[in-house]
């Protein structure tokens, strides 16, 4: 009997979701229907190179239909809600769908404007974010013109999507202000509301040790209140001041805005609750949800989303077939950190193992948590990988779903 | 595994000072331990904090983060820094007596 799985979202997670299904099920079994609002597939990682003129916006952008194998129904539409109790999704202009699975996968959207003052005076002119398009490219255009100052990175407060991000940018930074010849005449300030440069203390060490070494001074503990786009400051709710002549900011995170306005679907913040190792809706068994759309103790990274999406695929399977899902997600994270100068850090963790050196994915693999030119390779190898073997949802050699425990040392802090 | 004393009892707590068994917590204990944070005096609204800490603790199995806490507990992020000035989250989760919030990264 054929059954109807409706993918919401064709981003890294979804659109990797719907193409291993495809390959598991043929058209008879299953039919398969992905819906998004646009049409443009934005290489997410991409975009911390924009400002430093290290990519061109354009070419980060490709079709989202065009990533989904053949067989797989692409309907563009903004989504007014899920209804639970009826297994329907219904769209902003009429109409409707009805699935028997459904796997939501809209990722995480920006919130600057629950900040108070982060859209206002000053937005676009001197205060930044890097983490759409528009943002990078306007970012791109105020470093061109930089002469000199004050440079704040903040991440105004957490889950934030690919959380090394900010790091990156103030590492690169660093380096693009050197290149220019005028670092000496900028000042960098990395702002956090961790207790350190990173949350796990092996990683936070080796990263605030960077930070220190290419002096970029690192403030912590400070939750973003306000922003004072007009008089250059940044203010805390504890009410410390932060001085900018540019900022760079990780504004709040969310749920796609329709999981806000679906009963019983999101938590608080609109991300999804599920199992942390099955991906299955706390209280909705053919509901799952995958990559940033998901409420998880893991990073909102597209690794995430790749490891997650083997077990999810497995257990659709196991869960149509009407058997108990037996697929358990680890937590499995890996990130390349770039550093400047070529050079880029590999981090590797999962739940239970916080990134700790050694390398990866075994004894003789890529260096973790050290930079190296190697890393920096691996990093620009990557946007290959991701068109054409990360979103096809095929495996990546050598690289499986759980985090490999060979190669990595434990060490004590 | 390190102890603390609350109102005369020996409590195991964390290397930071967080319980690790939130049942061993008594209503009795929250003056001592947020004076120790540089609270005070635990005024009706500390009090609304603390009891919504520990109803999500039991609930989710882990305390909520600040952002969490203003949009769920009926206390605005503002007033959480009036309330608890060291970090909210972590400062009432103490007083609380339930293990440090699992911070996303």
């Amino acid at each position: 009997m054929s059954k109807h799985i409706v993918v919401l979202g064709s981003g890294t997670a979804g659109t990797l979701t719907a193409n291993r299904l495809r390959r598991m099920y043929d058209e008879r079994e299953c039919r398969i229907t992905v819906v998004d609002q646009d049409d443009d597939h934005v290489y997410q990682p991409g975009l911390l190179f924009v400002p430093f003129g290290l990519a061109q916006p354009h070419g980060l952008v490709r079709s989202r239909p065009r990533q989904l194998h053949d067989g797989i129904d692409y309907r563009r539409a903004r989504i007014d809600r899920v209804d639970l109790d009826a297994d329907t999704v219904h769209f902003a202009v009429g109409g409707w769908l009805t699935y028997d699975v459904l796997v939501v996968a809209t990722g995480a959207a920006l919130l600057p404007e629950e900040t108070e003052g982060l859209t206002g005076p000053g937005w676009g002119e001197k205060v930044f974010t890097f983490y759409d398009l528009p943002g990078a490219i306007g970012l791109h255009h105020a470093l061109e013109r930089f002469e000199g100052g004050r440079i704040v990175v903040d991440v105004a407060d957490l889950p934030v999507k690919c959380p090394v991000a900010s790091l990156e940018f103030a590492f690169l930074a660093d380096w693009y202000f050197q290149r220019c010849g005028i670092r000496d005449r900028v000042e960098l300030t990395y702002v956090t509301p961790l207790d350190g440069a990173f949350t796990k203390p092996v990683a936070a060490k080796a990263l605030s040790g960077l930070l220190e070494e290419k002096s970029i001074e690192l403030v912590t503990e400070f939750t973003l209140g306000e922003v004072d786009g007009t008089g250059g400051r940044l203010v805390s709710y504890d009410e410390r001041e932060v001085t900018f002549d540019v900022a760079v900011v990780v504004p709040l995170h969310g749920g796609a805005e329709y999981v806000n306005r679906s009963l019983g679907l999101g938590d608080e913040l609109g991300f999804v609750p599920v199992d942390q190792h099955t991906l299955q809706h706390l209280s909705h068994p053919n509901v799952f949800a995958i990559g940033d759309a998901a409420g998880l103790p893991a990073s909102k990274a597209g690794s995430v989303a790749h490891f997650e999406g083997e077990v999810l695929v497995h257990n659709i399977g196991r869960f149509l077939a009407g058997q108990p899902l037996d697929a358990s997600y680890d937590g499995h994270t890996n990130c390349f950190v770039e550093t400047g100068f070529h050079k880029a850090l590999l981090i590797d963790f999962n739940y239970e193992t916080e990134p700790l050196p050694g390398h990866f994915p075994a004894t003789l693999g890529l260096p973790l948590l050290k930079e190296s030119h190697a890393n920096h390779l691996g990093k620009l190898a990557f946007e290959w990988l991701y068109w054409h073997n990360l979103l096809p949802g095929r495996e990546l050699p050598g690289i499986g779903s759980a985090m490999p425990e060979r190669g990595k040392n434990h060490v004590h802090v | 595994m390190p102890t603390a004393t609350y109102d005369d009892t020996v409590v195991p707590v964390d290397d930071e000072g967080f319980f690790t068994e939130p049942d061993q917590w008594t209503e009795a204990m929250a003056g001592q331990l947020a004076r120790e944070q540089g609270v005070e005096d635990l005024t009706e609204r500390h009090w609304t904090v603390i009891r919504f800490m520990r109803a999500e603790y039991a609930a989710k199995g882990t305390g909520p983060t600040v952002r969490v806490l203003g949009r769920t507990s009926g206390v605005s992020v503002k007033e959480l820094y009036q309330l608890f000035p060291k970090g909210p989250a972590k400062t009432a989760a103490k007083i609380a007596g339930i293990p440090k919030p699992r911070g996303c990264i």
